[in-house]
C-alpha cells in the first residue's frame, strides 16, 4: 500500500507531461480528421517520418532536435498541401465509394512510409542527443526527466498557438466554418478547397514538430506509428471531433492513464491502454467530451 | 378520419443547439400536408425523427396507433413510413430497377421475379420505365428525384414524406413531380411535402404547418398561412 | 452448377498434385498463396460488399492460429475440430467488434479493428501458457493417411477451405443479403429507410468474415509447428487481405481470388529472389496505385476491355 502512495505523485506528474505531449501529437489529427473529415490513418506515420527527418538533420548538421522540428514545419506544410490536393482530386471530387478507397489509400500510404523507413534506416531504434536529454529535475522526492518538461512546454506552445489561430484569425475561423457549413463559406466568396488544403498543410506542419518532440521524448522506430494510431485517435475521439480544448483534456486523461498503468502494471501493457480507452469511448460516448 | 401520424412534444438537440422544441402535429389519413419554414428551422430534422434516421430525445411519435419512436428506421419503413431524400441518394452501383428491388424485397418480401415486375410498374407510373436498366449514377436531376419517389413508393407506404423533391427543378419539371404526388395521393397515400417552392405547396396542400427555429409558428389552410405575419417574418427576417 | 463442377475439379487437381508433384517447396509456397485466397475472400465479404474496411485481419488470423495451438496443447484435438473452433472464435470476435462499432461511421469500425489487433497481440504477449513473446512449439501428430507429407495434406485442406470460403462469398453476393450489403455500401441511410436491417446485415457480414479469417489461421500451427505473436498477428496479413481484393476487384467474388493468386505469387517470388521487406513494400505500392488509378481492380479493367 505504501508503495502506491510513493509512486503515485510521480506517475501523475509524468502522466500530465506525457498527456500534454499526446495532445500536441494529436492536434494535427484533430484538424485533419476532426474538422476536415479526412480518414487520415497515416497521420502517425507522417509524425514518425518527421522524427526520422529530425534525426537525419541532427546527424548531418548537428542541430538541436526542436530547431530541426521548426525547420521541417514549412517543408511538411507544403507536403501536406500537396497530399490534400491529391486526395481531394482523386477521392472527394469523384464522390463515389470514397469511404473504402479513402481509408485504403491512407492505410497504404502509412504502410509505405513505415516500410520505406525500414528500408532506408533499418529496424533499429534511433535517438537524438540534446542538452536536456538525459538530465532530470528533482522536485522533492520526485525525479522528472528534463526532456519531458521541454516536450510539454513545446506541446503547450504548439497547441495553444493553433487554438488561437483557429479562433482569432479569419483563415482560422474559416477552417472551423468549412467543417460546419461549406456552402455558406462558398457564398461568402471563400474557396473551401483552398481553405481545407491550407488546414491540412498546417496540420501536417504541426505533425512535423510533433515528430521532433517524439524523438526527444524517447527513441523511435519505424513501427512506432502503429501504437500512435491508437493514441492519436483515442485523444481525438475522446476530445470530440474538432474540439481543440478537448484535445488537451483528452491528452491529459490518456497520459495519466498510461502513466499509471506503466508504473503499476509494466511497460508491456502500456500500448493497450490507448486502444482500450478508445474502444470504451466508442462504445459508451462516441461523440466524446466536447463533441459537436 | 383519424390521424395516421401523431407527433407530440418532440424535441431534438445537437450538443447545445435545439433543433426541435416540443413539436406537436397531427396528420390525417389520406391528407396532403405541407411543411414549410426557412432554412435551418428544423424541417429535415423533424422528418429524420419521424422516419427514424435520428432518435428524438423527448416526445412521442404515434403512427397508425403504434408508438414508433423507439424503433429503428427500417422497422418504421416496414410499418408504412417512407421518405425521399432532399439530396437524392440512389444506390449508385445499381441500375434504376435494382434500386427499387431493394425495398420491394426488404419490405414486401417479394421474390426477385415478382419484384422486377412490380418495379417496372412503378417506374412506368413515374415515367422512368425506359431507364430501368440504366445505372442510377447516370440520371439527370429530375430523373433522380423521380427515382427517389419511386423507391419510396416501392416500400408500399401508407405515409410518404417528400423532402424538397422539387428543389432546383424547372417549371415544367415541378409540374411533373407535382402530378406524380397528386396521383399517389389519389391512391390513398398520405403525403407530407416539404418544399420551398411556395406555388407548389399552395397548389398541393390541404393543410400547411410552418416551422421556425424548431417551433411550430402557424398551422392552417395554405391561403391563411401565406397571409400570416409570423410566417412572413420568419422568411423575410422582419 | 458450373461452379461446383469447377470446384470439384480443382480439389481433384490439388489432391492429385499432392500425390504426384515431388517438389516440396511448391507446396510450402502454394499453401501460403491459397491461405491468402481465403483471407482476401473473407475480407471482401465485409469490405467489398458492405464497404466496412477491416484493418485488423492479422488479429483474426492470429486468434485462429492461437486457438488451434491452445486446443492442440490442451486436448490434442484433430485439425478439423481446430478449424471449427477457430471459426467460432473468429465469428464471436467479429460479432463483438461489430456490436461495439457498427452503429458508428465506417472509419470507427476500421480503427476499432486496429485496436483489437493490438490489444489481442498484447494479451498473447503476456500470456505465459501460450508462450508469450517466444511463442509455442508443438509436436505434430502423425499425418492422416492417405497423405504421407504434412505440407501436402495442409495444402489440400487449405484448398478445401478456400472453396468453402469462395462458395460462401458467391452465395452472399448473389442473394438478398448481398443486395442489402450493396445498398448499405452505396448509401447506408437510404438503405435503412428502404427497409434494409442495416445493423443485422452488417453484423452477419462481420461474423462470417471473421469466422473465415480465423479458420484460415488454424492450420498455421501445424504448418509451421510453432506459433509466435510477431508473425501470427503480422501487419502483412492485414495489408495483404485488404490489398488483394482491391487489386483484384471488390465487386465480384473472383476479384479477391485473382488478387490473392497474383499478389501472393509475386510475394513468394520477391521474397525468394530479393528480400521480404521489399515484397511487403510492393504490396503497399500496388495497393495505393490501384486505389488511385484502377479502383475497380482487375475485374473492373477486364469488364471495360470486354465491353469494347
Amino acid at each position: 500500500m505504501e508503495m502506491i502512495w510513493e509512486l503515485l505523485p510521480e506517475a501523475m506528474l509524468f502522466g500530465v507531461l506525457l498527456g500534454g505531449f499526446y495532445a500536441a501529437v494529436s492536434v494535427g489529427l484533430s484538424v485533419s480528421f476532426g474538422l476536415l473529415d479526412v480518414p487520415h490513418i497515416a497521420h502517425p506515420a507522417f509524425m514518425v517520418l518527421g522524427s526520422y527527418c529530425t534525426w537525419l538533420l541532427g546527424q548531418r548538421l548537428g542541430w538541436d532536435p526542436l530547431v530541426c522540428g521548426v525547420v521541417l514545419m514549412p517543408v511538411f506544410m507544403l507536403f501536406g498541401i500537396g497530399m490534400y490536393r491529391f486526395y481531394y482530386e482523386t477521392f472527394e471530387k469523384r464522390g463515389a465509394d470514397v469511404g473504402v478507397r479513402g481509408l485504403a489509400f491512407f492505410f497504404g500510404i502509412a504502410f509505405i512510409v513505415e516500410v520505406g523507413l525500414i528500408l532506408v534506416f533499418g529496424v533499429d531504434q534511433r535517438m537524438v542527443e540534446a542538452a536536456y536529454i538525459g538530465k532530470s529535475w528533482e522536485l522533492g522526492e520526485m525525479r522528472i526527466p528534463m526532456r519531458m518538461i521541454v516536450a510539454f512546454i513545446t506541446a503547450l506552445v504548439l497547441t495553444g498557438s493553433l487554438a488561437l489561430y483557429l479562433s482569432k484569425t479569419f483563415t482560422g475561423r474559416a477552417i472551423k466554418a468549412v467543417a460546419q457549413d461549406e456552402m455558406a463559406l462558398r457564398l461568402m466568396g471563400v474557396n473551401p478547397v483552398r481553405i481545407k488544403q491550407w488546414a491540412f498543410g498546417l496540420a501536417t506542419a504541426v505533425t512535423a514538430a510533433a515528430g521532433a518532440m517524439l524523438i526527444v521524448v524517447g527513441p523511435v522506430e519505424p513501427s512506432a506509428d502503429r501504437v500512435y494510431i491508437g493514441r492519436t485517435f483515442c485523444v481525438v475521439v475522446l476530445a470530440g471531433l474538432g474540439s481543440m480544448s478537448g484535445t488537451l483534456v483528452a491528452g491529459l486523461i490518456l497520459g495519466i492513464s498510461e502513466s499509471i498503468v506503466l508504473t503499476f502494471f509494466g511497460a508491456s501493457w502500456a500500448p493497450a491502454v490507448a486502444f482500450g480507452l478508445l474502444l470504451v469511448v466508442l462504445g459508451v460516448r462516441p461523440q466524446g467530451l466536447f463533441g459537436r | 378520419m383519424s390521424a395516421i401520424l401523431k407527433v407530440e412534444g418532440l424535441s431534438k438537440h445537437f450538443g447545445g443547439f435545439t433543433a426541435l422544441d416540443s413539436v406537436s402535429v397531427a396528420v390525417e389519413q389520406g391528407e396532403r400536408f405541407g411543411l414549410i419554414g426557412p432554412n435551418g428551422s428544423g424541417k429535415t430534422t423533424l422528418i429524420n425523427c419521424i422516419s427514424g434516421s435520428l432518435r428524438n430525445e423527448a416526445g412521442s411519435i404515434v403512427f397508425d396507433g403504434h408508438e414508433v419512436s423507439r424503433l429503428p428506421a427500417y422497422r418504421r419503413t416496414r410499418r408504412g413510413i417512407a421518405r425521399s431524400f432532399q439530396i437524392p441518394r440512389p444506390f449508385k452501383s445499381m441500375t434504376v430497377l435494382e434500386n427499387l428491388i431493394v425495398p420491394l424485397q426488404f419490405v414486401g418480401h417479394l421474390k426477385t421475379a415478382d419484384a422486377e415486375t412490380q418495379a417496372i410498374e412503378l417506374l412506368r407510373g413515374m415515367g422512368l420505365a425506359d431507364k430501368a436498366r440504366t445505372p442510377s449514377d447516370r440520371l439527370s436531376q429530375v430523373e433522380l428525384r423521380k427515382l427517389e419517389l419511386a423507391r419510396a413508393m416501392a416500400a408500399r407506404p401508407r405515409l410518404l414524406i417528400s423532402d424538397e423533391a422539387m428543389a432546383g427543378l424547372s417549371g415544367s419539371e415541378v409540374d411533373e413531380v407535382l402530378k406524380i404526388l397528386f396521383d399517389l395521393n389519389a391512391q390513398g397515400i398520405t403525403i407530407i411535402m416539404i418544399e420551398h417552392i411556395m406555388q407548389a405547396v399552395m397548389r398541393f396542400s390541404q393543410r400547411v404547418v410552418c416551422l421556425d427555429a424548431g417551433k411550430i409558428i402557424c398551422e392552417g389552410p395554405p391561403t391563411e398561412i401565406v397571409k400570416n405575419g409570423d410566417v412572413q417574418r420568419a422568411y423575410l427576417g422582419a | 452448377m458450373k461452379f461446383w463442377l469447377s470446384a470439384a475439379v480443382l480439389l481433384g487437381l490439388a489432391v492429385t498434385a499432392a500425390f504426384t508433384v515431388q517438389n516440396e517447396y511448391f507446396f510450402f509456397a502454394a499453401y501460403i498463396v491459397v491461405q491468402f485466397v481465403i483471407l482476401a475472400t473473407a475480407w471482401n465479404i465485409l469490405g467489398g460488399y458492405a464497404g466496412y474496411v477491416n484493418f485488423g485481419t492479422g488479429a483474426f488470423f492470429g486468434i485462429g492460429a492461437y486457438t488451434a495451438v491452445l486446443l492442440i496443447k490442451a486436448f490434442n484435438l484433430p485439425l478439423g475440430l481446430q478449424i471449427l473452433a477457430s471459426a467460432t472464435v473468429g465469428g464471436a470476435l467479429g460479432f463483438g467488434i461489430g456490436l461495439l462499432t457498427l452503429r458508428l461511421r465506417g472509419i470507427f469500425f476500421s480503427i476499432a479493428t486496429v485496436a483489437v489487433a493490438i490489444i489481442l497481440q498484447t494479451v498473447i504477449l503476456n500470456w505465459r501458457y501460450l508462450g508469450g513473446a517466444t511463442g509455442v512449439q508443438i509436436l505434430r501428430p502423425p499425418v492422416t493417411p492417405p497423405f504421407d507429407n504434412y505440407v501436402k495434406m495442409l495444402f489440400c485442406v487449405a484448398v478445401l477451405l478456400a472453396i468453402v470460403a469462395v462458395a460462401i462469398a458467391r452465395y452472399v453476393e448473389g442473394s438478398w443479403v448481398g443486395r442489402g450489403l450493396r445498398a448499405i455500401r452505396d448509401s447506408e441511410e437510404a438503405a435503412e429507410c428502404t427497409g434494409v436491417p442495416t445493423l443485422k446485415l452488417k453484423l452477419l457480414a462481420c461474423v462470417v468474415s471473421g469466422a473465415l479469417m480465423s479458420a484460415a489461421g488454424a492450420p498455421l500451427a501445424m504448418y509451421q509447428s510453432f506459433v509466435e505473436p510477431e508473425s501470427a498477428f503480422s501487419l502483412n496479413y492485414s495489408v495483404s487481405a485488404l490489398a488483394m481484393p482491391i487489386i483484384g476487384g471488390t465487386a465480384h467474388w473472383i476479384g479477391p481470388v485473382l488478387g490473392a493468386l497474383l499478389l501472393g505469387s509475386i510475394q513468394q517470388l520477391v521474397t525468394v529472389t530479393i528480400s521480404s521487406e521489399l515484397n511487403v513494400l510492393v504490396v503497399g505500392v500496388l495497393l495505393v496505385f490501384f486505389v488511385v488509378a484502377a479502383p475497380e481492380g482487375i475485374v473492373g479493367l477486364a469488364r471495360r476491355l470486354l465491353r469494347r
